[in-house]
């Protein structure tokens, strides 16, 4: 019995239903993967109901009237430039490098952090101003929609806590490792998901 | 710290690491993203581009970030290890595609062919 993992040149070689399970890390992924899509398909639900709804104001505001674009423009920097550091974080966390991994993890939480602040001042302005989800069948949407999309980011910024305790207490074992990949992978989801809300709500193109 | 404990996951992690980015990679899609983005901002603010292509444009841009941050952040590639994934991608695409554009033609057929306020009014008379 050979002792060595197969490489991936062996183990294409040999068929499909001999090769036994697929590698934990490979399963891991696609788990999550498929969680990710499910995920993403309740996010077409709110995109479908905000295009359909987009323009019933009921007399209200309407999104020319509300949306400061040079803050969404903001926002998008904010959220790209922590899905940058989050993919900084994993490859410090790839090679098992403890300082850099916490140091890219913290800017990535104050970047998120920073995200979801500017997003409860805007909603806490709309409210405010009489503009709040219960003004509006366009406001609905738009609070359930960019709404989800922040507590997302919240259970996010919860989960990388988390993860960073795990790594302090646990170090790096494969199981906090795999956990680690996982919430990599949320994190760009969520930078999709949001290229998505300023196109089709803050740009407009619908 | 501890020490790593090395186990045979271990070196499945080593095996999949290959699947894993490069802060090149990283680098090179965040300049991607960010054009991307500004493109879609400058686009929907401009008096140059002709006013009902503006939302096709947005839309090309958006679809094309969303390109971007698979391959060079979630790192969707063609090799074998992510077929799988690949085709869990293209079944996700399609459910999307069919709720939201689904619901936008029944809604718009549905709008189109409700009798208007008015007209309402008038048959109760």
């Amino acid at each position: 019995m050979s002792t060595h993992a197969p490489t991936r040149a062996e183990a294409l070689e040999v068929p499909l239903s001999e090769r036994g399970p697929a590698p934990r890390n490979v399963v891991v992924s696609f788990g999550f993967w498929l969680f990710l899509l499910s995920d993403i398909v309740i996010f077409a639900a709110l995109f479908a109901a905000f295009a359909v709804l987009s323009h019933e104001t009921a007399g209200g505001p309407s999104g020319d009237d509300l949306f400061d674009r040079s803050r969404v423009l903001v926002e998008t920097a904010i959220l790209l430039a922590s899905s940058f550091t989050c993919g900084l974080m994993s490859l410090a966390v790839e090679q098992r490098k403890l300082v850099p991994a916490t140091a890219w993890g913290a800017v990535t939480f104050l970047l998120g952090a920073t995200f979801v602040g500017m997003e409860l001042s805007e909603f806490h302005g709309m409210i405010e101003s009489g503009a709040g989800p219960d003004r509006s069948a366009f406001l609905s949407a738009f609070f359930t929609l960019v709404g989800t999309h922040g507590l997302h980011v919240s259970a996010g910024l919860f989960w990388l806590l988390v993860m960073f305790a795990q790594v302090l207490t646990l170090g790096f074992r494969p199981m906090v490792l795999r956990r680690l990949r996982c919430f990599s992978l949320f994190w760009h989801a969520l930078d999709i998901v949001w290229i998505g809300v300023f196109t089709i709500v803050y740009l407009g193109a619908h | 710290m501890a020490e790593p404990i090395e186990t045979t996951e271990d070196q499945e992690a080593g095996a999949l690491r290959v699947a894993g980015g490069t802060w090149q990679g990283y680098l090179i899609g965040l300049v991607f993203a960010v054009i991307l983005t500004l493109a879609s901002f400058w686009v929907a603010g401009t008096d140059l581009v002709w006013g009902p292509g503006v939302p096709i444009l947005l839309a090309v841009l958006a679809i094309a970030q969303m390109g971007v941050h698979l391959v060079f952040f979630l790192h969707i590639s063609s090799a074998p290890d992510s077929l799988n994934n690949i085709l869990a991608l293209a079944f996700g695409v399609f459910v999307v595609a069919l709720v939201v554009f689904g619901s936008m033609i029944i809604m718009a057929n549905l709008n189109a062919n409700m009798m208007s306020m008015p007209e309402l009014m008038n048959m109760q008379r």
